[in-house]
């Protein structure tokens, strides 16, 4: 990483802090974990008590102050060495977290945010469900007011930190006869709330050590006070919570497609064949450079995305730019780290098909590539308006 | 208890370092720097004796470039309360007596009860500046400590590592001690404390030494040429039944690398 990016100096010390921790913590297990696919609380732990999971949230809040770049430096330095723990700092800050700071009120935040931020427990977004994945405003899931709380029927799918979290966002229909996305809120839930309950933990291709449960809601009861934001708008909530946390997979992505050169490049120069060492070879070359290249232009849209969410500005056409494309650029670094390595890539004996099966989230995980596609195109139908 | 943290910037152990023209010293360009590793646990036991006295002071003092400022920062982060550096070209590119000579006039002044060495420093590895500095400062010291026990407000033991043993000495302050490898486990600095570092001072002290006391032109040592380490010879592969192979390699062990 030669290119000057122009980052505070607080910047760069997050960045080189987590760089180091992930060095020297993540980066012994992350083998090991992807192989058993068990969670890494040690190491989510040690990041919690060293503010990482407040990260991006101001002290008044109980979060650990930094800005949304400083978030994303973390979130890419974690996945340079393993996407499992980038992608579950991702989920707790930008989908878990961030809503409730962005759209809770003063006791919902004084409730949960000191909590979540000093890692007590984790966080959650329940959005996608069996039928509503891509078509997210196709909530089948139902809350009713009874009396004094709200009683939430359905299920939700591939919920990233379900089993650890304390208290999930989720979304329900609370407006029967309203179609499309309308008449849908966001409810806080805890996760000891009666007729709550963990479904099936994923066996995932990639991303093993990260948390990925279904959910399920039957008659369960949570209190009136636990909608979170207007009753009826939670589409809009949920777009822009996505507008943030998209940023964040495109982080997961530039690491993850970092790693691959990191692996990539030193191989290069001292694996030899016809006598040359294979870096030499043009076709080797042009590999590197298209890698090079595109992960530093996904680098320079992510980051920028990001400087517009610190801004206050716009960024929804931004961060799924960023997103859609840190995704493709990586799935295509970590598909040709393994042809660098050829048959050495192909095995467990080397990290890249590890990085290779974690990049593939990036194109599914909140929205996939074509849906990045509909939205920026939409954005820029706008534009010319 | 004021306690002083004498810290170096060097680049880090993984630093692709080359040769510079001159034949006489590496070339840094853009290699990582960090502190140096032994300074880190330094600067981690101050930390660690200022929290279970409930107060007190640490302050992290530095000799070298502008840039070695970024390495103050850090331990500011660790938890330090503020730094100290002498960034002075006239003063630099000495020895390391000509350091200690710096770190002295600084420390004069300050007045530390305690002031806490890395054992050696990773880039030139001269282990000059710690017992230079006590010596300067007229300080009882313990040099590759790898446990303090307080024993009183203001005594303590100090636990060595020596050669085949341990050694365990008393010492009152004010004193200096150099730490080695094993003592702690230096923590990461949180969010919180590099947020906090941006507004704690830094101050550049600018000690009046005459030239021919620091400096280049007062360096007791030059060096005169710096040299990679050879080359890696390609090892050597045994095929065959595991009892003849064991004893050709125990034969070569002695008769060619001569380490049996
Ligand atoms: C590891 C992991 C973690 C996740 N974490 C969370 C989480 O924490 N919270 C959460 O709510 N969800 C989470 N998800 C769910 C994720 O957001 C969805 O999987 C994703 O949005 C796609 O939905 P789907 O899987 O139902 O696919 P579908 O929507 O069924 O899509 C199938 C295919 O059809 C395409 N498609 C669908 N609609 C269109 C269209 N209009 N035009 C063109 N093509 C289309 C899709 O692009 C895709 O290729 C996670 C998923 C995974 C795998």
């Amino acid at each position: 990483m030669v290119t000057n990016f122009d980052l505070t100096e607080e910047q760069q010390a997050v960045r080189d802090t987590v760089r180091r921790f992930a060095r020297e913590r993540i980066a012994p297990i992350a083998a090991e974990r992807d192989r058993t696919g068990e969670f890494p609380r040690e190491t989510i732990q040690e990041l919690a008590e060293m503010g990482i999971l407040g990260i991006g949230f101001p002290e008044e809040d109980g979060g650990s102050g930094g800005d949304t770049l400083s978030y994303i430096l973390a979130v890419e330095e974690l996945s340079r060495v393993d996407g499992s723990h980038g992608i579950t700092l991702a989920a707790h800050c930008s989908l878990g977290v961030w809503p409730i700071h962005a759209f809770g009120t003063p006791e919902q935040k004084a409730r949960y945010m000191p909590k979540l931020c000093s890692g007590e427990y984790l966080s959650s977004f329940g959005l996608t469900e069996p039928d509503a994945g891509s078509d997210a405003g196709g909530t089948r899931t139902t809350a009713v007011l009874d009396g004094d709380e709200w009683v939430l029927n359905g299920a939700k799918q591939f919920i990233t930190n379900a089993s650890y979290s304390g208290v999930l966002v989720i979304t329900a229909k609370t407006e029967r006869t309203a179609s499309g996305s309308r008449g849908i809120s966001a409810f806080l839930v805890e996760t000891d709330a009666p007729g709550f309950e963990l479904g099936k933990k994923e066996d995932k291709l990639g991303l093993r050590a990260s948390d990925t449960r279904a959910l399920s809601f039957q008659d369960c009861r949570i209190p009136k006070d636990a909608l979170l934001g207007e009753l009826h708008r939670g589409f809009p909530l949920f777009m822009k919570t996505l507008d943030g946390g998209r940023i964040s997979i495109a982080a997961l992505a530039l690491g993850i497609g970092q790693s691959a050169l990191d692996a990539a490049v030193p191989y290069s120069m001292q694996r030899r064949q016809f006598g040359q060492p294979i870096c030499e070879f043009e076709m080797i070359q042009s590999h590197l450079a298209e890698m090079q290249t595109e992960i530093t232009a996904a680098r320079h849209l992510t980051y920028h995305a990001a400087r517009l969410k610190d801004a206050g500005r716009r960024h929804t056409l931004e961060s799924a730019m960023a997103k859609y494309y840190a995704a493709t650029v990586t799935m295509k670094a970590t598909t040709l780290a393994i042809q660098i390595l050829g048959g050495y890539g192909y095995t467990k004996d080397y990290p890249v098909e590890r990085y290779f099966r974690d990049a593939k989230l990036c194109e599914i995980g909140e929205g996939t590539s074509e849906i990045q596609k509909i939205v920026i195109a939409r954005e820029l139908v706008k534009l010319y308006a | 208890m004021k306690i002083a943290v004498c810290v170096k910037q060097v680049p880090s152990s993984e630093a692709r370092v080359q040769l510079a023209a001159d034949g006489k010293s590496v070339a840094l360009a853009d290699a990582e720097m960090v502190v140096n590793p032994y300074d880190e646990f330094a600067v981690e036991e101050a930390l660690r004796i200022k929290e279970a006295r409930g107060g007190g002071e640490v302050i992290v003092v530095s000799v070298g470039p502008e840039s070695a400022q970024a390495e103050v920062r850090k331990c500011l982060a660790m938890g330090a309360d503020r730094g100290i550096v002498v960034q002075d070209p006239a003063l630099l590119g000495g020895d390391g007596l000509s350091t200690a000579r710096i770190l002295a006039a600084v420390l004069a002044e300050l007045q530390p009860d305690l002031v806490l060495c890395g054992k050696l420093t990773i880039d030139v590895e001269s282990d000059l500046v710690a017992v230079g500095l006590a010596e300067l400062l007229g300080l009882p010291h313990a040099a590759l400590v790898t446990h303090i026990e307080w024993t009183g407000e203001r005594t303590l033991r100090a636990r060595r590592e020596i050669e085949g043993g341990r050694e365990v000495v008393e010492l009152g302050l004010p004193a200096l001690i150099s730490v080695e490898k094993g003592i702690n486990e230096p923590r990461y600095a949180s969010l919180k404390g590099i947020m906090a570092a941006k507004r704690k001072p830094i101050e550049v002290a600018r000690p009046d030494l005459p030239a021919e006391r620091v400096g280049p032109g007062a360096a007791g040592v030059r060096v005169v040429a710096v040299a990679p380490p050879p080359e890696r010879t390609g090892g050597r592969k045994f095929a065959g039944e595991a009892e003849v192979i064991v004893s050709q390699v125990v034969e070569l062990l002695r008769s060619e690398a001569k380490v049996l």
